[in-house]
């Protein structure tokens, strides 16, 4: 019974439903998450089992969803807010970014506010225009608030109630194209740190590093790449702020080359941070520079073209032989 | 059920509420004509109880009985907050704060909202709000930390249930609905007050606001400063309707008030913080009142607005009326007032001593309290900081 096999969705639910459990003062709040369960029915089953009262239809109105909830969790409340796209969450950008960031240091310490804002990002589903975006660069600028990413069932189920518990502000993004990839779920697991990167695949001579939804796609990468005869290693990043720095570097140390893969456009987005930062710290370990793959500089495409700008396993791969070619 | 008795009630307050949707809509001489400095015939009617003479007048709807000692307290809380504006804006002149937002016209408005309060009803300011704070407890010179540049807020809101300070203007109005919403969770009967301007009234997030404290019925009083400008902008250009009326439309309350009128302001600030309490949901109070200094320290108003229409409002001082009434009613005499100056004058003389000492914070509190549960980055950098700096020390040394 600890041990399942389930979908992300399903994971993530679950989490939800301990958390409301747990903590009376837990509540879930967004556009249609009550009796519709949320767009990806994320929520499903929530209301009828919590009431209105824990799990709240709210107006449609997403810098109004943020800015309450923070005044919730200032009265002591852990709201949990869905935002229903990730192309959405800018008009709620203001709150999150100039009030629920700044907040505790502005009070000299003396409030938290910890609310957790779930936004399904990422593209691969064949959405129309703002259904596909990744801003997660966005919001790891910003110091105050705290953004991670499952790429599994299991840290989808262990990493969100991890982020309802934090006295941080959590930006928690849910790789949408995963959502119904299965995986083991323990329940009953002690989970890792929230914030620690994971190594999915050891390898020895190349680093593969993803989060989110391009885990995935780089473990198909390495397993293609082996059998070509390299051996890949795969890190899931799973917390883009703060970064487990010292994870990459262990893996950059013993693998010598580092290829950072993720959906955003590439410029000024989280591969560029860490390829600066795996320079300096790896400077005379490397044999070829950071190399990234990622979107372009171009707003999301339409669905027919989405496979063109996402980095599938070729991008990926060529990527590799570049690395490895230098 | 709220929106019913409010129905029941506008028609008698608005009687001219329609003409004066008309005046606002209408392309016409009469739109012109509300540029001019305003008479009191062409505006909808405002809750007054004590009229610009110090003359007590009655209000079907809203009242206040106060005694002697409680009306000499409002006016004692008036003196203390202007003086002390007074004192900060002079600061800001001799260079010791960046910047000073004054309230100078504004503190019957503040004061009489204020004093309305219950001790655990919580606020929500913008950054004008020094006569609330004074109301709620916080000592002054708390408020001068942001504007003299050694913090970013720099209290901790619970103890005195007065929030922060809010530059962004209207974001607290969420955050005051929020709270409402969770105290209504407590199954409390506090109320939150929420300030803002007339020129935040056009954001989306006090409208965001209106539509959820309706839709949740949350305990909240918005209280308007109509102070008439934002910065160089006339009310005319955040709106078409008297700002009160807007509360209709989203299913609640709105009501006038003469915001220069300390006894007008506390009964209808009264009146909706009961009706919060009650569970009947939010209220606009619109105070209509003047900002007779500039918009901030760093604002020229004679680069847009006239002295006369400075002088109509000077006429409608809220301190001199209270005072004018005190006397009249000989509730004062000259030695309490000569008393009141003295007092006055020493809390000047507090916060300028306080706001000089001051101290710089050490350089690495900007590293503090980024974070509740701490963040790797953050421990770099302030590590990194740290060594910098220590090399300063080192250098000397050598
Ligand atoms: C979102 C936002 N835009 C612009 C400003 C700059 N600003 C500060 S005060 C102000 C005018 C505000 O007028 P009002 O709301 O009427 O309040 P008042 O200052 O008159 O009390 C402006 C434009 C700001 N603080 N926030």
């Amino acid at each position: 019974m600890a041990v399942q096999k389930l979908p992300l969705a399903k994971a993530l639910n679950e989490s939800l439903r301990k958390a409301l459990e747990n903590d009376p003062k837990v509540v879930v709040m967004g556009l249609d998450v009550g009796k519709l369960g949320g767009v990806f029915r994320i929520t499903d089953g929530l209301q009828k089992d919590f009431g209105e009262h824990r799990v709240v239809d709210t107006p449609l109105a997403e810098s109004g969803i943020v800015g309450t909830a923070i005044g919730l969790a200032l009265r002591g409340y852990r709201p949990v807010v869905e935002i229903q796209f990730d192309g959405f969450v800018f008009p709620a950008y203001d709150q999150i970014v100039t009030q629920l960031a700044k907040m505790r240091a502005r009070s000299l310490g003396t409030v938290k506010v910890p609310v957790v804002i779930r936004i399904p990002y990422g593209g691969g589903i064949g959405a129309v225009e703002h259904h596909s975006e990744s801003p997660e660069a966005l919001f790891a600028h910003v110091a105050g608030l705290k953004v991670v990413t499952p790429a599994t069932p299991s840290d989808g189920y262990w990493m969100l109630q991890q982020a309802i518990q934090s006295d941080d502000p959590v930006i928690f993004f849910e790789p949408k194209r995963r959502y119904w990839d299965k995986g083991e779920v323990d329940t009953e697991a002690i989970p890792g740190e929230l914030h620690k990167a994971r190594v999915a695949r050891e390898g020895t001579d190349l680093t593969l590093l993803a989060y989110g939804p391009m885990v995935k796609t780089c473990l198909e990468a390495a397993a293609a790449a082996a059998e070509e005869g390299k051996s890949v290693e795969v890190v899931d990043l799973r917390s883009i702020s703060p970064i487990d720095f010292d994870t990459i570097q262990a893996s950059v140390e013993k693998t010598r080359r580092l290829v950072v893969v993720h959906e955003a456009p590439v410029f000024f987005g989280s591969g560029a941070e860490i390829a600066a930062r795996i320079t300096e710290r790896c400077f005379y370990h490397l044999e070829a520079p950071v190399l990234r793959v990622g979107g372009y500089h171009a707003p999301y495409p339409p669905a027919r073209l989405e496979e063109e700008y996402l980095p599938g396993l070729d991008r990926v791969l060529d990527s590799v032989d570049r690395a490895l070619a230098y | 059920m709220t929106v019913d008795s409010t129905a029941a009630r506008q028609p008698r307050r608005g009687g001219t509420s329609s003409s004066g949707t008309k005046a606002a809509g209408g392309a016409t001489k009469r739109a012109a004509r509300a540029k001019k400095p305003r008479s009191s015939s062409s505006e909808p009617p405002l809750v007054q109880l004590l009229t610009p003479e110090g003359e007590r007048v009655q209000h079907p709807d809203y009242d206040v009985d106060l005694t002697p000692e409680e009306l000499r307290g409002l006016y004692r809380d008036m003196v203390m907050t202007r003086r002390f504006d007074g004192e900060a804006t002079a600061l800001q002149r001799q260079g010791e704060l960046g910047l000073w937002a004054s309230l100078l016209g504004q503190e019957a408005a503040q004061i009489g909202s204020g004093r309305a309060l219950r001790d655990d009803d919580y606020v929500f300011p913008t950054y004008r709000e020094h006569g609330v704070a004074w109301c709620r407890g916080v000592d002054p010179t708390n408020l001068l930390g942001m504007f003299r540049g050694v913090n970013n807020g720099g209290w901790d809101p619970n103890s005195n249930n007065f929030h922060l300070y809010t530059i962004v203007l209207g974001s607290q109005t969420l955050h005051a609905t929020g709270y409402a919403m969770g105290v209504t969770r407590d199954g409390a009967d506090s109320a939150v007050l929420a300030y803002f301007g007339d020129g935040a009234s056009s954001q989306g997030d006090v409208n965001e606001s209106f539509v959820f404290s309706a839709v949740y019925n949350a305990p909240v009083v918005f209280f308007c400063q109509n102070n008439q400008w934002a910065i160089s902008e006339p009310t005319e250009k955040q709106t078409r309707v008297p700002l009160y009326q807007r509360a209709q439309g989203f299913g609640f309350p709105g009501v006038r008030v003469d915001g220069n009128d300390v006894l007008a302001c506390l009964a209808v600030t009264r009146w909706a913080l009961e009706r919060a309490r009650r569970g009947e949901g939010p209220t606009l109070i619109e105070a209509f009142t003047y900002r007779m200094a500039a918009h901030t320290t760093s604002d020229d108003p004679t680069r847009y607005r006239h002295d006369e229409e400075r002088a109509a409002w000077e006429a409608k001082d809220p301190i001199l009326r209270l005072r004018r009434h005190l006397e009249a009613q000989g509730h004062a005499d000259a030695s309490w007032f000569e008393e009141l100056e003295v007092e006055s004058e020493a809390l000047g003389k507090h916060v300028r001593e306080v706001v000089r000492a001051m101290p710089v914070p050490e350089h690495m509190a900007m590293f503090d309290n980024v974070y509740a549960d701490g963040h790797a980055l953050v421990d770099e950098e302030r590590a990194q900081f740290a060594a910098y700096q220590a090399s300063f020390a080192n250098g000397e040394a050598e």
